[in-house]
């Protein structure tokens, strides 16, 4: 389809003189639609939309899906004036150092106001997707009313609720093909919601229930797991036993994704080989996880179902080197490994031997706060896997030392990341061989991967490093910064320097107003800036608020703290204004 | 309008804007850093901060890094010296609350230390839980009765004497060393595995040297 230039739409006035030399005039408004309708990609959609009037109209009323990145960057009016047929919609909420308990409780990203006006607009919605955002049962309760054609929910870091919301969605949902609730701040009442679903509903796809604590009715369970035929996606709790899981998995080889309850019943030869047997008939899981409490004599059990294994979460599953070896030897499949550093180097270097189409790996600690003769994985574990996997594209690694020799070895072998997470747990940590900071390690990241769009980084870094950023990573789009960097300059190189950046988040820098007031013109191209504990005063958030109007610039104030400076700074842009549900201590300036 | 503009320009007088500080390793440390500090109440010159607790977070109020922290320094110098020691940083390291609990739950409950056993002579190996045993005399009661041998009583100056058997295990250093000379926390943690030595080996390590 050829684009008209908006250059030359402008330059040729009367609009009708435009359509006929372009011969638009045989296409319709209904073809239109039904041409940008087939558009998926968000970025394709944003273009186009931006082509003319006509194909403006056109996307908005074709689009079926909104995205929105920070719930305050637009109001439920703006986007239902815009958007009148939406499905789907995603929101995010908090900022995401909300995760590691930066943002006071009650900050808000309430999702009740949205789900009013979304009852009125949008009664056909379908799908609704939250990351960290505030959800009551109330707002739950409301949603199962409000909407008829309901099929999917989706809470992931989400608080506010409890099983009581989940028993109403269970009960009022009658089209529900997906309930996924992961990692929120959940009350479990133990109130047997799962007996909500009645015994009519059948269209259940994915059910998600991982992180509840307390024990399920097995018996509802069982019967809805018998009765929904089309279910491909079960991720159990640690309420549910083996046996009960080899029960399940006779009710439904067909999944593809099982999450496991815990993994330590003791059990007979006979059950031991039923779990077995019910594993090898599951011939379309693809992706495996939970393996709460891990006994290992049964992971045995597992070998049969992991040739056909793309995704392996055992980041729950504190397993050896041993117990991780014996089972990746049947994995040659694996494309996402997460784990627990219980397996040391030792179990990385299995996972470089068996696991050579490995994209995506998460290391995490079993013991963050572990001091002296703590174990985990270091470089050389991180060596192995970068010289076994070259397909390696996404890393989380948590450790407690590094040096900038095995980082610059491990970019070499897989030059294509482009998500590079390396969590050196000991803030300003120097490269444990040679005391310097670990400057060239994210240098050789940055020079090496040029299509590296995210970054965590850590260790005792200097300006150096942010200079690295600011002149290399020019598809960088997400930096995380903690305890780094010597000076203002450090944020400008990074603020002048990456023309993708859309999400900062820093705490703990040397960083202030004059590093601050450097990023003026880039914040309304960034969804949001995140400034913790650096040296920004209450007086530079002022002033970039007033030069910026379009930018909300919030600052979160402690009791008792010093009324000159800022300590949690957040920015971001927005068309909806300052925002009108912010708790006191959320000041807007 | 005046006052502020001129405490924000105080402000920028007051920083190190455009200073590109290209020291020894070491010297950026006062200002990278932050104090760890394990006081509630706080250094002069950092604010006092209300540490963001949840009921099962064990937080300390995270310090303005601004300020010196000799403690870190000294420590970073050395290559060999173990980090620093952990005061809880809040919110650090970035691990969502979720996993921290769970991993944490687990590692109380679950999660025995095992380790392998093997004895001269017996043709595989088999594996235990140190974390089941209260001390030496349960785990070597454990071993002779999984083994059907008899291993005696310990003795500082003589081992396991009258006995063909001596128990061994291999420490984190990769060395073969005695069950027994060590408190037993010490032991459960640096045991990587077991070994039962016999005959005359077993002798040897009994004698003194």
């Amino acid at each position: 389809m050829e684009c008209c230039n908006k250059r030359r739409m402008m330059k040729e006035s009367p609009e009708s003189n435009f359509m006929n030399r372009r011969g638009s005039s045989c296409f319709p408004d209904e073809v239109l639609e039904r041409v940008i309708g087939m558009l998926k990609s968000r970025k394709d959609r944003s273009s186009v939309s931006l082509v003319c009037k006509e194909w403006y109209n056109a996307e908005r009323w074709s689009r079926r899906n909104v995205f929105i990145g920070n719930c305050y960057s637009v109001s439920p009016e703006i986007l239902t004036r815009r958007f009148p047929n939406i499905r789907s919609v995603t929101l995010k909420g908090k900022p995401r150092f909300s995760d590691f308990n930066l943002v006071p409780a009650n900050w808000g990203a309430d999702i009740h106001f949205w789900l009013v006006v979304f009852a009125e607009k949008y009664p056909f919605l379908e799908e609704l997707r939250l990351k960290r955002m505030t959800v009551s049962d109330e707002s739950l309760k409301f949603l199962a009313r409000s909407f008829p054609n309901f099929k999917a929910i989706s809470l992931q870091n989400c608080d506010g609720f409890s099983t009581d919301g989940l028993a109403a969605i269970a009960a009022d949902c009658k089209n529900l093909t997906e309930l996924d609730i992961q990692e929120n701040v959940i009350d479990d009442k133990n109130d047997n919601w799962l007996t909500c679903f009645p015994e009519s509903f059948t269209s259940l796809e994915v059910l998600n229930f991982s992180i509840l604590h307390n024990d399920v009715n097995f018996d509802a369970l069982e019967k809805l797991v018998t009765r929904c035929k089309s279910l491909k996606t079960l991720k159990l709790n640690k309420s549910i036993t083996l046996e009960q899981l080899q029960r399940l998995l006779f009710r439904a080889p067909q999944l593809c994704e099982l999450g496991t309850g815990s993994f330590s019943q003791e059990l007979t030869t006979q059950q031991y080989s039923e779990l077995e047997s019910a594993f090898s008939n599951c011939k379309n899981l693809n992706t495996l996880s939970g393996l709460w409490v891990v006994t290992p004599q049964y992971l045995p059990v597992l070998y049969p179902a992991c040739a056909n294994l793309t995704f392996l979460n055992f980041s729950y599953a504190p397993l050896d080197s041993d117990d991780i070896a014996k089972l990746l030897v049947h994995c040659a499949n694996i494309r996402r490994l997460w784990v627990v550093d219980t397996i040391e180097d030792k179990g990385l270097e299995a996972v470089g031997t068996h696991c050579p189409l490995l994209e995506e790996l998460r290391v995490f600690p079993a013991d963050p706060f572990a001091e002296g003769d703590a174990r985990g994985v270091t470089d050389s574990g991180f060596i192995a896997v970068s010289q076994g996997c070259r397909n390696l594209h996404y890393v989380l690694y948590f450790c407690r030392h590094m040096t900038n020799a095995a980082v610059a070895t491990v970019v070499q072998n897989c030059p294509d990341f482009t998500h590079f997470r390396l969590c050196i747990m000991n803030p300003g940590q120097p490269d444990y061989r040679t005391s310097e900071p670990m400057d060239e390690a994210f240098g050789a990241v940055v020079k090496t991967c040029s299509k590296l769009q995210r970054l965590a980084i850590s260790g005792l870094l200097t300006d150096l490093t942010f200079e690295y950023i600011g002149k290399y990573a020019k598809n960088l789009e997400t930096l995380s910064v903690a305890f780094a960097g010597s000076s203002d300059w450090g944020m400008q190189c990074v603020l002048e320097g990456c023309p993708k950046l859309r999400k900062l988040e820093i705490r703990d820098c040397p960083f202030g107003n004059a590093a601050l007031l450097s990023g003026l013109e880039k914040y309304e191209s960034m969804r949001s800036l995140w400034m913790s504990d650096c040296k920004v005063t209450m007086n530079g958030c002022r002033l970039l608020a007033k030069e910026m109007p379009r930018l909300n610039v919030e600052v979160i104030k402690e009791d008792g703290s010093d009324d000159s400076q800022a300590e949690r700074v957040y920015v971001y842009r927005s068309v909806a204004g300052p925002r009108r549900d912010a708790p006191p201590f959320v000041l807007t300036l | 309008m005046a006052t502020s503009a001129s405490a924000y320009e105080n402000d920028i007088k007051n920083l190190k804007a455009t200073e590109l500080t290209l020291g020894l390793p070491g010297t950026h440390l006062q200002q990278n850093v932050p104090i760890i500090d394990q006081e509630k109440s706080s250094a002069s010159s950092s604010s006092n901060k209300r540490p963001l607790q949840l009921p099962h977070e064990e937080t300390s109020p995270a310090q303005d890094c601004g300020s010196k922290c000799s403690n870190i320094a000294k420590n970073t110098d050395d290559d060999a010296a173990p980090p620093p020691s952990k005061a809880k940083i809040v919110g650090w390291p970035p691990i969502r609350s979720y996993r921290k609990n769970s991993l944490q739950e687990q590692s109380e409950a679950a999660g025995g230390i095992y380790v392998k056993v093997s004895m001269d002579g017996a043709p595989y190996l088999r594996k235990i839980d140190l974390k089941i045993y209260g001390g030496y005399p349960q785990l070597l009661k454990a071993l002779e009765n999984m083994f059907k041998l008899t291993i005696g009583e310990y003795s500082e100056k003589e081992g396991y004497k009258g006995s063909d058997y001596a128990p061994t295990y291999e420490d984190k250093d990769g060395d073969w060393m005695l069950v027994g000379d060590v408190p037993w926390d010490m032991f459960v943690t640096s045991c990587k595995r077991l070994r039962i030595m016999k005959g005359s080996e077993a002798r040897g390590l009994g004698c003194a040297v």
